[in-house]
């Protein structure tokens, strides 16, 4: 394998808090050195002048619908679209058809990806058989097949019980489990968060204590077992002050929040756009404000895409009968970097976010520029603008609120274990 | 500046009301006629695409078009997106190339008249969409109370009921905020929508408070579902705490007119007696459905051309 070098870029490298001009020699997969100048006789050069120099984003949740949903999405097409957003590793949700709930499935999963994506692919598992809350799936035969953590994401387990067993048991295997924490008796049939937007839309409401409800009830369970929960997507003022008391008390809990709620309010569903319909529901500005500050606070630790994937179809209908979801792998950069250009966050800070902690929580290698890494890197250009059209990138779905819209930040080039993989002038390049 | 399609009340001005119920006086008189017909949209095809069954309201919509020498096609497909069948927007697309110069639509969702609105190159009128807006119900009971009071500024209205779920509170609370009338709205708890107050009106739990010096009463018709404990506990409570009977109207100013969009349910919103007499006003409104229709259709679909639309 040949030597690449990237020249001149800003580096950011959290695992080592190094900010600073340099350049980054990669050899045989592997970050080789990284020094104020280096020079390389028959290296390729990168000339990244101008831009940041990152180790590859790491999502924590990636919904890649394969099996069985592959008109959505599938490991080949959503790994082309996460390596485009600078995403070198991606967490994949367990709700597939069959769900993920069986190291047959997992095997399958890893081995498409071997194949087919220029991501890594790391798989979430389902913690109950079928997703339906009532049996635990085999942790550790799952965990032996390569999945990292555990899961009935889109589902929530809403017996207490079998929550409190998962919870248990996963102790024992040392994953994490991760929950999508809605209290479905309280979102009722709520499509759009409570509050005066769902009042003017006429739509039901899905209020913010749904999810507080149950992050308060999971915490607890959490303290009881002593198990690492990771609160996912986390969108409201409410679950946010639950987070920070239980870190506060020593409860191993970790959280991620998406882009969309980082950025977005509900008055983004004002038009009864369907691609802003998403589970948990856009909240409102004051929501958003407390995540955008448990973000740079480390209350939350990571940003994760929620990335899902729904065909044209099945979102041009009734608002009501919409799924939820939206795509985010592509446009996650240009839309968190609004964190930086706000002065909320360092860009060291928010490349942490999204890389050096998401896989810290996964416990896995990588996030990292450091001497004998994997060469998992990203290079980006914060500032470049331009335009989204979901029609002309990687990923198969469209379904995004920010289709048509002029972002700013772009990711040039994508390497994982030292392989371009991804060069925004020449598109997806592997395998 | 009235646009091109009638949405909701939400969208409209103060002047756009006032031009829309000068409008619908002067179509009152063609209702007097001997041959209650004028040839204003002679030519023009209105289709009523009502997904959800309206007696009422369609046929409102349809006398309206027929006084107006308009040819009216009713189209009630019983597919919604959720059966699997014909999606709402291939149906409105369907009827799109059969270019008809208006189409009324009528959903139990929320926001598909907006949706079809901007898939379509016919103006949309919308006839009531889930709990959002019925902008032609409040037109016409903006228009009976102007003319039993004479004037809407000033007035105190009190909306009684499942507000919740109701579109006809919610486009009347736009309509009467925007003409200068103060607006009550009562109902239990459970029936109040989240922040309503963030649309200018007052809620109250107690109806004799909300009603005090009322110079309208408008009792909502509220769905039997609703009824079963869900939202309330019974028929019987509710109608015991929120029913308008002579006594409970006493709070009201003593001229107050009762309004209802109907059909009433008898007994549980309006008392029986209430509901045929003075003060109430319910067949007025019924009348006035249709000339303030026949308004809402000559300025939505008479036009020489549609504009371009916007974004």
């Amino acid at each position: 394998m040949g030597r690449i070098l990237i020249r001149r870029g800003r580096v950011l490298d959290p695992n080592s808090n190094r900010d600073e001009t340099a350049d980054v020699l990669i050899e045989d997969g592997r970050i080789a050195a990284v020094e104020a100048s280096l020079e390389v006789p028959g290296a390729e050069v990168i000339d990244a002048r101008g831009l940041w120099v990152a180790p590859g984003f790491v999502d924590l949740h990636t919904h890649l619908r394969e099996p069985g949903q592959e008109y959505k999405e599938d490991i080949a097409s959503g790994g082309r679209a996460a390596v485009a957003g600078g995403f070198t590793t991606v967490a994949c949700m367990a709700n597939t058809h069959p769900a993920n709930d069986d190291p047959a499935v997992t095997d399958y999963i890893l081995d498409r990806a071997r194949q087919d994506s220029p991501a890594r692919v790391l798989p979430v598992a389902a913690a109950t058989k079928g997703l339906e809350g009532s049996v635990m799936t085999e942790m550790s035969a799952i965990l032996r097949a390569g999945a990292v953590a555990f899961s009935d994401d889109g589902r929530t387990i809403m017996d207490s019980g079998v929550m409190r067993r998962v919870l248990e048991y996963s102790c024992m295997v040392d994953a994490p489990v991760i929950v999508h924490a809605e209290d479905c008796t309280l979102v009722g049939h709520g499509v759009v968060n409570e509050g005066p937007v769902s009042t003017r839309l006429g739509l039901p409401g899905n209020p913010a204590v749904a999810e507080a409800a149950h992050v308060a009830r999971d915490l607890l369970l959490a303290q009881l077992t002593g198990a690492h929960l990771h609160i996912a997507h986390v969108s409201t003022a409410l679950a946010v002050d639950l987070i920070r008391r239980a870190r506060e008390q020593g409860i191993h809990v970790t959280a991620e929040v998406t882009p969309h709620h980082l950025t977005l309010t509900d008055e983004a569903t004002l038009g009864y756009d369907t691609n802003a319909k998403v589970a948990p529901p856009l909240r409102s500005a004051a929501d958003a404000r407390a995540c955008r500050k448990a973000l740079v606070e480390g209350v939350i630790d990571a940003i994760a895409t929620d990335h899902a994937p729904h065909a044209v179809h099945e979102k041009d209908v009734e608002f009501t009968a919409a799924p939820s979801g939206l795509i985010g792998l592509e446009t996650a950069l240009a839309v968190v970097l609004d964190l930086v250009r706000a002065g909320e966050l360092e860009p060291l800070e928010l490349m942490r976010r999204m890389s050096t902690n998401p896989v810290r929580i996964l416990r896995r290698p990588g996030g990292s520029l450091g001497v004998g890494a994997p060469a998992d890197v990203v290079v980006l250009d914060p500032e470049k603008e331009w335009l989204y059209d979901p029609a002309k990138g990687f990923s198969k779905s469209r379904n995004s609120p920010w289709a048509g819209h002029t972002l700013t930040g772009q990711v040039k080039i994508t390497l994982v274990d030292g392989r371009l993989v991804y060069d925004v002038a020449r598109g997806v390049l592997a395998p | 500046m009235i646009g091109r399609d009638l949405l909701g009340i939400e969208d409209l001005d103060r002047a756009d009301l006032e031009r829309i119920l000068e409008t619908a006086e002067r179509m009152q008189e063609v209702g007097t006629r001997e041959v209650k017909k004028v040839p204003t949209l002679r030519g023009r095809t209105i289709v009523n695409l009502f997904f959800e069954p309206s007696t009422r309201t369609r046929t409102s919509f349809e006398i309206a078009g027929k006084r107006l020498s308009a040819d009216v096609v009713n189209f009630s497909p019983t597919s919604s997106s959720l059966t699997k069948d014909e999606s709402i927007l291939d149906t409105a697309r369907t009827l799109d190339a059969m270019a008809p110069d208006a189409v009324v639509v009528r959903h139990k969702v929320a926001g598909v008249p907006k949706r079809i609105a901007d898939a379509l190159a016919a103006p949309v009128i919308n006839a009531g969409d889930g709990a959002h807006e019925h902008p032609t119900q409040a037109l016409l009971d903006l228009l009976t109370v102007y003319q039993e009071k004479g004037r809407i500024d000033g007035l105190s209205v009190t909306i009684v009921g499942d507000v919740l779920h109701s579109r006809v509170a919610r486009s009347n609370i736009y309509g009467f905020l925007k003409l200068g009338a103060e607006v009550r709205i009562a109902a239990p708890p459970t029936l109040i929508p989240p922040a309503i107050e963030t649309l200018g009106v007052k809620a109250f739990t107690s109806l004799r408070e909300a009603i005090d010096g009322a110079d309208v009463v408008m009792a909502l018709r509220i769905q039997r579902e609703r009824l079963d404990g869900a939202y309330v506990p019974s028929i019987r409570e509710y109608s015991a705490t929120f029913g308008l009977d002579r006594t409970k109207l006493r709070f009201a100013k003593d001229d107050a007119i009762v309004m209802h969009p109907g059909p009433v349910n008898r007994g549980v919103e309006l008392s029986h007696d209430l509901a045929d007499h003075r003060p109430s006003v319910i067949l007025d409104q019924v009348r006035n459905g249709v000339a303030l229709r026949m308004a809402v259709l000559y300025l939505f679909a008479g036009r020489p051309l549609a504009p371009a639309r916007e974004g």
